[in-house]
C-alpha cells in the first residue's frame, strides 16, 4: 500500500485516495470528436513510468497527477491540479 | 507419448511410474512458423491446439517468456460459469462451458472441471428481478439457470447466513448448475501436451522483444533467442497486451491493473459450488485440496507489479465473512495478484489489428479463465482463416471506436468504475 | 513412544488431546506438553494420512497439525508448535478416521505407488459427471481439520502504527538492534512471534541470558519503545508498511476481554529484519516417522520445556550445531547412541561421541507408529542402531521472506551455507543476525531410496515425486511445485523449498541459483481470516446510512427497503396488508387526494458562481443557460461515451445560483464526475460546486390536493409547476421545488436534515387533514411507471443514447456538453440498437426483468425494464427497452420469463401511460 503525499495534506495511506484515470486519457470537452474517441479509448499503459490522475476523495478531496512508475509504484512526481493550482 | 490412463498409472507400480514421457518436449526454435503465438498461458496454448487440431495448421510455435501457464493461467480462482447477461457475452461463454465438459478427454488430460453449481446470491427483491433478467437472457438462448428460493439456497450452500437481520440478507439465489471450478494449472499443461503431440513447438524463456517489419506488415518476431520468422503473429498476452502491442505501434483500448485472490488452508468440504453475489464483490468457493479460494474486487489502479494492496483483499474477506461466517477462524494461507488487462467496456477483444498479420487476444479484464477453450477455438479460426468466427466476431478491437461496445455491467468506458 | 518424558513436576495446566485429559506447565507449547505425556503420534499427514508426529520447535512445524477449541471458537489446523496451553484447552487430531492410531485413511499409502505426484491429472476421465463422482471421495479425503461450523463469538481488531524502526524478532540480534534504535532516539516497534524474549537465549544460554534480555527490554519500553509479543510480521507491503497480527488469546482461547486478535498496519522508516533462520531437515526413507526431529527442536524441548523427547538417541547432521544437540540431550540423561555426520573427518572427531563420517540415515523403521530403528551405510556395511529419536539438521535456512515481499527480489547465493541471503533491497530494509548470515554445512548427499525420503512432509512430497515432475517436463521450479504440490501446504515449504531446489539444481547439472527460486508470497504464516476481515464482517464492510427521518418512518413500521447506502420505507401497511396492497392503497391516495414521502436520498449539488451556468452546461447535456431564476428543467447526463448515465433536475435558485439533483445510487459517481469536470477540465472557472445529498432531508408532496397542502404549509401561494421558492414551514426555512415524479402536481420540500421533523410533522398533519396518506417507494414505482418517468439502474442501464431513451429532443444543440464527442460515434445510429417502449398487457402480469420475444423458442429482442399497473384502472402496463422499439408501436410480443414460469402477451405502446397532455400539471 503506497504512500502518497498528497500536495495539500502531506503523506497519507493509499486508501484515502482513488486512481480515476491517465492524463492521456483526459478529453477536453471541445476536442474533436474523432480525436476524442482515439484518446478516450485507447491508454499507452507503459510498463514503466505514466502520469495518473488520482483523487484524495477521504481527505481534502483535492486532485493530483502522480507520476508514478507502473512496476516499482515508485511515485516520481506528484503535483496539484485544479483552480487552486492555476499559475 | 504415452497415454494417460489408470491402467497406466497402475503399470508404473511395477516400475516406479518411470514409464512417463516429458509432457512436451524442450525444442530449440525454428527459423520460420507459420503462426507464432507470443504467450504460453492457457488462451496462447489453446489456440495452438486449435491450430493444429482443428485447421491443419502445426507449423506453430508459443513463445512464452518464462514458464508456460505462469500468468494468469495460474493465478486466478477457477470458476468456470457462461451466466452473463448480455448474448454476445453468454454465446461466448457457453460455447466455452460447452467445451468444457468434454475438455479431460479431448486432451488426455484430467482438468477436473467440477461443474457443481455456480450461485449467484440476491439480497433484495430488486437483486432477485436482475438475477431473474440474467436468468432468463440465458435461457432464450438455451443456456442453464435455475431461480432458487431461500430454502433452495440454504439447503444447498448450508454454511450461508441466512439470518433475516444481515447487512445483505440472502433472498434467494440464481444457479448455473453446470458452471463450477476447473484445475488452471492442469489447463495450461493438458493443452500444451496435447499441442505439442500435434508438432506444436512450445519454447519457454524465450521473450519477444521487437516485431519484425516490412513496411507495416508483421513478418516475425524478435526474442531473447533470436528472430523468427512468423506468417501471423498472434498476441495472447493478457497483462502484457499493451506493451506488446506498443511494440508494433498499437495503442490498445486496456489498462493493466492488479487483481488480487487468496486461499485459506485446507479444511474438510464446507463449500459446495461457486458462491458469488449481486451485491457483493467476493467469489468463493473451495478447491478438492480443501482451501477456500476467494477474491474480491480489484484493485483498480495501474500496475504491472502481481502485488496489490493488502486492505483489499482485507475488505473482500469481510464480506465473505458476512456470507460464510464460519470463515472466520480459517486462516488465510496465501496471497497473490495477477496482473489483469481491463478493457474498455469489461468485455474482450479477439481479432485482427490495423497492423497486417499481427492479431490480438487480449482485454480479458479479471474473467478470461473460464473462456481458455473458446478463446483457443475462435482465435484459431480467426488466425487461419482471417475472418473472425461468429463468436468472436462482435469482440473486435474496432467496436470502441464505432459505438458497438459489449459493456455487462453498463458502466462505460473506466475500468475502475466497473 | 511410551510413559511420560519429564521428570514429576508435570505441571499443572489441564487441557484435553482427542478427550484423554493431560498436565502442561505453564509456557508449554501444545507440543511440548504432549511430548512430555508421551504422545509421538499426533497427526496424519495430507494425501497418504502417513503417522506423523512433532518435527519442529517452531512455526515451520509441517507435521503436527491440530484442531483446538470448540464451537465457533475452533481453529483447524492449529501447529502444537504455536500454540501456548491454557487451562481447559480442548485439542483434538484431525484428517483421520475413526482414530488417531487406526486411520482407514491410511490404506491410501498402500496405494502410493498408484498415487505419484500428479496422478490424478492421467487418470478419472469420462464425462464432467464421471469426474465429479470420484472427485466427491477426494474432496472428503483431503482438506485437513474440520472448518466451524458456527459464526465466531470472538473480536478482532486493528491498529494503525507509525515509527521509525520496525524490528521483527527478538531474538539477541533484533532485541540489541531494537535497543540501539532506542537508544539514538528513534521510536521503535519490536516484533516477537513467540511468547518470550530471545527464545534461542534459553536453548543456547550463553553469556547474554533472559535477565539480560529482560533488562533490555526494559530499558527500550522506557525509551518509549513498543514491544508486541505474540505478534507476526506477516507481510511486506509498498512503502514500508507491514501487517502484524498480535494474539490476544491463544487458539481457541476465550480472550479475557473478548478481542483474540489485533491486526496492525505500521508505516516504518525503516525495517530491521532479525528474523532468524530455519533448520533444513535431511532427505532419507521414512524420514517422516514421529521420533524424527530437526535438530534445534529437540535442543529446545530440552533446554526450553524440560522434555527429553528421547533416550537412544541418533543424531544426524551436516553441520557443526548439530553436536549442541547431542550435549544438550547428554546432560538431560539421554544416550546419544551415534552421531552420522556427512562431513568428511575429522569433523567430529573431538566431540566424545560415536561420530560415523561421510554418511546419514539409509532408512528408519519403527514400532507403534514411532521410531525404533535408524539404519545407515557405515563403510559400506549398513548398520543399525535402535533408538527412539532421531535429530537431523541439514543446515539452516535464513528467514529473507519479508525481505523478499519488500521488493529485495535480489537473494545472494551463499555455497559455504547453502542457503539464500538477503542481497540489495527497494525500500529501506536491511537484515541482521542468522536471518542474513548462516554457518557452513557439509554435503548433503541424495539417499539411495528417493521415493520415501520426504521434503515436503505436510503433502506427503517425496524426492522421487520431484524427479518424477523432472522427468514429465516439469522443470521450472514453478511447474515443480504445482505439479507436486510441494511448498502448498500450511506450512509453506518453510522446510521443503530448499531441498526441493537443491534436487532440481541436480537434475538440472546447474548450481541452485540458476534452478530458480520461488516468489515468497505475504502471509509468512497463515493468518485469521477474521483478524483479516476486523470488526467490519458484520456489515460486510459497507456500513448502512440513517436517513434524518428515521425515526419517525420506523415509528410507523414500514417495509424497509435498500437503495444504495440507505434503506427507505418501500410501504407503509395498515392492519393486515401485504406490501402490493399496501402499495397500491397509498398510490392511488396519491393519483386522488394527496401523499408525502422522504426523497431525502437522492443526490444533490448546490453550484454557484459565476461559470455556474458554464459548468452546469457541460455536465448537463441540456441547456441550461437560458432556465430563467426559480425555474427548473428536467435534465440528464452523458459520460465521454456519450451513452446516458443518470438523470435529474436543475433549477436557479438566485442569478448564480444553482440546485441539481440527480439519483441515489448514482450520487457518489456524480459527485465525482462533477469534480472531475470543474477540477481538471475547467479549473479557470469561477464556480462552487458543493455536495448538499445530506445537507438537506427531503419531503415529496404529490397529488390533485398537493397545492392546498403547500399553501396551508406556507401560508402562500406555491410555486407553478418546474418552479422554485423558498419559504418557511414550521418555523425553518425551506427550498420548494415544484417538480413531479408521479404525474401529479407535486413539490418537493428541503429543509436542513437536523431539522427535518418539524417539517415532516407539519406536512404529515396537513397532508392527513386533506384526507392523504404516506407513501413509500413501491407506491413511487407505480406512478412513475405509468407516467413514464425513467429510473437510473433501469431504463437508464448506461447501453442507451438519450435519442433511445426518447431524450434526444430535449438534448442541446450547441454541443460543448461532456459525452458530445462519443454521441457521433457511427454504430450508435445504426438500427437493431434497444430503444424505450411501453408495454400493456393483453391479460395477466407483465413479469419485471422478463424478456421479450416475439414467440416461444425466438431470441430475445428486449427486455422489461419496470412492470407496474394502472393506478386507478388496473391492468398490468411496464416499461421496456425493445430492438427498434419506436417503430414497432402495436406490434404483439411475449414477455418470458422462465426462469419463474411468468409470462404475458403485450403490446408495444409509447412509454406513458397516465395524463400524457400533463393536464394535471396547470393550475
Amino acid at each position: 500500500m503506497m504512500l502518497i503525499t498528497c500536495s495539500h495534506c502531506g503523506p497519507r495511506a493509499q486508501t484515502e485516495f482513488t486512481y480515476e484515470r491517465t492524463v492521456d486519457s483526459v478529453v477536453q470537452p471541445d476536442a474533436d470528436p474523432a480525436q476524442a474517441m482515439e484518446q478516450l479509448f485507447t491508454r499507452a499503459n507503459p510498463r514503466g513510468l505514466d502520469d495518473e490522475l488520482w483523487r484524495h476523495t477521504f481527505g481534502c478531496r483535492a486532485w493530483l497527477v502522480m507520476t508514478r512508475h507502473r512496476v516499482t509504484h515508485q511515485i516520481e512526481a506528484i503535483r496539484a491540479v485544479g483552480p487552486e493550482a492555476l499559475p | 507419448m504415452t497415454k494417460y490412463s489408470a491402467l497406466g498409472l497402475l503399470r508404473g507400480v511395477f516400475n516406479g511410474q518411470s514409464h512417463w514421457q516429458p509432457a512436451w518436449r524442450d525444442p530449440e526454435p525454428k527459423a520460420n512458423y507459420d503462426v507464432v503465438i507470443i504467450g504460453g498461458g492457457g488462451h496462447g496454448l489453446a489456440t495452438a491446439y486449435y491450430l493444429a487440431s482443428v485447421h491443419g495448421i502445426r507449423n506453430v510455435a508459443v513463445l512464452e517468456k518464462g514458464w508456460i501457464g505462469g500468468g494468469n493461467t495460474g493465478r486466478n480462482t477457477t470458476l468456470v460459469r457462461s451466466n452473463y447477461r448480455q448474448k454476445p457475452l453468454h454465446d461466448f461463454f457457453e460455447f466455452g462451458l460447452k467445451m468444457w465438459e468434454h475438455l479431460s478427454d479431448e486432451l488426455n488430460y484430467n482438468v477436473m472441471f467440477s461443474p457443481r453449481g455456480a450461485l449467484m446470491l440476491g439480497h433484495s427483491d430488486a437483486d432477485m428481478t436482475m438475477l431473474a433478467q440474467r436468468g432468463d437472457a440465458m435461457r432464450v438462448d438455451s443456456i442453464d439457470a435455475e431461480l432458487l428460493s431461500r430454502d433452495q439456497v440454504a439447503k444447498l450452500e448450508p454454511q450461508l447466513d441466512m439470518s433475516r437481520d444481515a447487512r445483505f440478507p440472502i433472498e434467494g439465489g440464481l444457479i448455473q448448475r453446470r458452471g463450477g471450478t476447473a484445475r488452471h494449472d492442469a489447463v495450461a499443461w493438458g493443452y500444451a501436451r496435447a499441442a505439442d503431440r500435434l508438432g506444436v513447438d512450445i519454447i519457454q524463456k524465450c521473450e519477444v522483444t521487437g516485431f519484425v517489419q516490412q513496411g507495416d506488415t508483421v513478418v516475425g518476431v524478435e526474442t531473447t533467442r533470436g528472430r523468427i520468422g512468423a506468417g501471423r503473429t498472434a498476441i495472447c498476452v493478457a497483462g502484457h497486451s499493451g506493451h506488446v502491442a506498443a511494440m508494433a505501434g498499437l495503442t490498445l483500448p486496456v489498462e493493466s491493473q492488479t487483481l488480487q485472490a487468496l486461499v485459506t488452508e485446507g479444511v474438510k468440504p464446507m463449500i459446495n459450488g461457486v458462491i458469488m453475489s449481486q451485491s457483493l464483490h467476493c467469489y468463493i468457493s473451495q478447491s478438492d485440496k480443501g482451501g477456500i479460494v476467494m477474491g474480491g474486487d480489484p484493485d483498480n489502479w495501474p500496475s504491472y507489479a502481481q502485488r496489490g494492496q493488502p486492505m483489499v483483499t482485507e475488505g473482500a474477506i469481510a464480506q465473505a465473512i458476512a456470507l460464510v461466517p464460519a470463515l472466520s477462524r480459517l486462516r488465510m494461507l496465501r496471497t497473490w495478484g495477477g496482473v489483469t488487462d481491463m478493457s474498455f467496456d469489461g468485455s474482450p477483444i479477439i481479432g485482427t489489428t490495423p497492423v497486417p498479420n499481427l492479431y490480438l487476444n487480449g482485454g480479458w479484464c479479471y474473467g478470461g479463465f473460464k473462456a481458455t477453450p473458446a478463446s483457443g477455438w475462435t482465435y484459431a479460426h480467426t488466425l487461419a482463416t482471417s475472418t473472425p468466427h461468429p463468436l468472436n466476431a462482435p469482440f473486435d478491437l474496432d467496436r470502441f471506436r464505432r459505438g458497438d461496445t459489449i459493456d455487462e455491467n453498463g458502466v462505460g468506458p473506466m475500468p475502475n468504475h466497473r | 513412544m511410551s510413559g511420560p518424558r519429564r521428570g514429576d513436576d508435570c505441571g499443572s495446566i489441564r487441557f484435553t488431546f482427542d478427550g484423554k485429559e493431560l498436565l502442561a506447565r505453564p509456557g508449554d507449547t501444545l507440543a511440548a506438553a504432549l511430548l512430555a505425556n508421551g504422545i509421538g503420534l499426533v497427526a496424519r499427514s495430507f494425501k497418504y494420512h502417513r503417522p506423523r508426529g512433532i518435527m519442529a520447535a517452531g512455526v515451520e512445524e509441517p507435521n503436527a497439525l491440530v484442531t483446538v477449541g470448540t464451537g465457533g471458537r475452533s481453529e483447524p489446523n492449529t501447529r502444537a508448535t504455536d500454540v501456548f496451553v491454557y487451562d481447559g484447552m480442548v485439542a483434538r487430531s484431525q484428517n483421520r478416521w475413526p482414530n488417531l492410531a487406526f486411520d482407514v485413511g491410511s490404506v491410501l499409502g498402500l496405494a502410493a505407488k498408484t498415487l505419484p505426484a500428479g496422478f490424478y491429472y492421467k487418470t478419472f476421465f469420462g464425462s464432467a459427471k464421471r469426474w465429479m463422482f470420484y472427485e466427491w471421495f477426494i474432496r472428503r479425503a483431503a482438506g485437513l481439520g474440520d472448518a466451524p461450523s458456527e459464526a465466531d463469538p470472538d473480536r478482532f481488531s486493528q491498529r494503525a502504527a507509525f515509527c521509525d524502526v520496525l524490528v521483527v524478532g527478538a531474538g539477541p540480534a533484533g532485541l540489541a538492534a531494537a535497543l540501539a534504535a532506542a537508544e539514538a532516539g528513534e521510536s521503535v516497534i519490536l516484533v516477537e512471534q513467540d511468547s518470550l524474549l530471545t527464545p534461542s537465549l534459553v536453548r543456547d544460554p550463553q553469556e547474554l541470558g533472559p535477565a539480560w534480555a529482560q533488562a533490555t527490554a526494559v530499558r527500550i519500553r522506557a525509551l518509549g519503545g513498543r514491544i508486541l509479543l505474540r505478534t507476526t510480521a506477516t507481510g511486506y507491503w509498498d512503502d514500508n508498511l507491514i501487517t502484524l497480527s498480535e494474539r490476544l488469546a491463544e487458539p481457541g482461547e476465550q480472550p479475557p476481554n473478548g478481542t483474540a486478535q489485533r491486526l496492525w498496519h505500521v508505516r516504518a522508516k525503516r525495517v530491521v529484519l532479525a528474523t532468524g533462520a530455519l533448520e533444513r531437515p535431511l532427505a532419507f526413507a521414512h524420514n517422516d516417522r514421529p521420533g524424527v526431529m530437526l535438530s534445534h527442536a529437540v535442543r529446545t524441548y530440552v533446554r526450553r520445556f524440560g522434555v527429553v523427547p528421547g533416550q537412544r538417541v541418533v543424531i544426524a547432521t551436516n553441520n557443526d550445531d548439530a553436536y549442541l544437540t547431542a550435549i544438550a540431550l547428554r546432560d538431560a540423561g539421554a544416550e546419544v547412541v551415534a552421531v552420522l555426520d556427512t562431513r568428511p573427518a575429522p569433523a567430529g572427531a573431538s566431540s566424545g561421541f560415536p561420530v560415523h563420517n561421510d554418511t546419514m540415515p539409509l532408512a528408519t523403521k519403527g514400532a507403534r507408529h514411532h521410531l525404533r530403528e535408524v539404519s545407515a551405510r557405515v563403510d559400506g556395511k549398513i548398520v543399525r542402531w535402535q533408538a527412539d529419536l532421531l535429530a537431523m539438521s541439514g543446515g539452516f535456512t535464513p528467514v529473507v521472506h519479508l525481505h523478499m515481499q519488500a521488493g529485495g527480489a535480489a537473494l545472494n547465493w551463499d555455497e559455504a551455507s547453502q542457503s539464500f541471503l538477503p542481497g540489495a533491497a527497494r525500500q529501506s530494509v536491511t537484515s541482521i543476525g542468522a536471518a542474513a548470515a548462516a554457518d557452513p554445512v557439509g554435503p548433503t548427499p541424495s539417499p539411495e531410496n528417493p521415493g520415501k525420503a520426504f521434503i515436503d512432509f505436510q503433502n506427503d512430497v517425496s524426492l522421487g515425486d520431484v524427479d518424477l515432475a523432472w522427468a514429465e517436463g516439469y522443470r521450472s521450479v514453478e511447474h515443480l511445485k504445482r505439479y507436486t504440490t510441494l511448498g502448498m501446504a500450511t506450512d509453506q515449504g518453510k522446510t521443503s523449498n530448499m531441498a526441493a531446489l537443491g534436487r532440481l539444481a541436480e537434475k538440472q547439472g546447474v548450481a541452485i541459483p540458476e534452478a530458480g527460486l520461488t516468489t515468497f508470497r505475504p502471509p509468512y504464516t497463515p493468518v485469521t481470516m477474521g483478524l483479516l476481515a476486523g470488526r467490519t464482517e458484520r456489515d460486510a464492510g459497507a456500513h448502512l446510512r440513517r436517513l434524518a427521518l428515521y425515526e419517525v418512518h420506523q415509528a410507523k413500521v414500514p417495509i424497509w427497503q435498500p437503495l444504495g447506502y440507505w434503506k427507505r420505507p418501500r410501504a407503509y401497511p395498515q392492519g393486515t396488508e401485504t406490501l402490493a396492497q399496501a402499495a397500491l392503497r397509498e398510490a392511488r391516495g396519491v393519483r386522488q387526494a394527496v401523499g408525502m414521502t422522504d426523497v431525502s436520498t437522492l443526490a444533490k449539488f448546490e453550484v454557484s458562481g459565476p461559470h455556474a451556468a458554464a459548468l452546469l452546461e457541460l455536465i448537463c447535456a441540456t441547456t441550461v443557460a437560458k432556465l430563467a431564476v426559480g425555474r427548473g428543467r428536467y435534465t440528464f447526463m452523458l459520460r465521454e461515451d456519450g451513452l446516458v448515465f443518470d438523470d435529474g433536475t436543475v433549477w436557479r435558485l438566485g442569478e448564480d445560483r444553482y440546485l441539481l439533483t440527480s439519483s441515489t445510487g448514482g450520487a457518489d459517481r456524480m459527485a465525482t464526475h462533477i469534480s472531475y469536470v470543474r477540477q481538471f477540465l475547467c479549473p479557470q472557472f469561477k464556480v462552487s460546486a458543493v455536495n448538499v445529498q445530506e445537507h438537506y432531508a427531503g419531503i415529496a408532496v404529490a397529488g390533485p390536493q398537493a397545492k392546498a397542502v403547500l399553501a396551508a404549509l406556507i401560508g402562500d401561494e406555491p410555486p407553478r409547476h418546474m418552479s422554485t421558492t423558498s419559504a418557511t414551514i414550521a418555523g425553518l426555512p425551506v427550498i420548494v421545488l415544484a417538480a413531479s415524479y408521479s404525474g401529479e402536481r407535486a413539490f418537493e420540500i428541503y429543509v436542513e436534515a437536523s431539522q427535518a421533523e418539524p417539517v415532516w410533522a407539519a406536512c404529515e398533519a396537513e397532508v392527513i387533514a386533506q384526507g392523504g396518506c404516506l407513501y413509500g417507494m413501491e407506491a413511487m414505482e407505480f406512478l412513475r411507471i405509468e407516467k413514464g418517468h425513467l429510473v437510473v439502474g433501469g431504463e437508464i442501464d448506461g447501453r442507451l443514447t438519450p435519442h433511445e431513451l426518447a431524450l434526444g429532443g430535449m438534448l442541446n444543440k450547441a454541443d460543448g456538453f461532456v459525452g458530445a464527442a462519443g454521441l457521433t460515434r457511427p454504430a450508435l445510429t445504426q438500427p437493431g440498437r434497444k430503444q424505450l417502449v411501453g408495454l400493456e398487457a393483453l391479460a395477466g402480469t407483465i413479469p419485471e426483468g422478463a424478456m421479450l420475444i416475439t414467440a416461444p423458442g425466438q431470441p430475445a429482442e428486449g427486455h422489461v425494464t419496470a412492470s407496474g399497473l394502472r393506478v386507478l384502472d388496473g391492468g398490468s402496463i411496464a416499461l421496456g427497452q425493445l430492438n427498434d422499439g419506436f417503430a414497432r408501436r402495436g406490434e404483439l410480443l411475449l414477455a418470458s420469463s422462465t426462469t419463474r414460469g411468468q409470462s404475458a402477451r403485450v403490446r408495444v405502446v409509447a412509454p406513458h401511460f397516465y395524463d400524457i397532455g400533463g393536464e394535471r400539471y396547470r393550475d
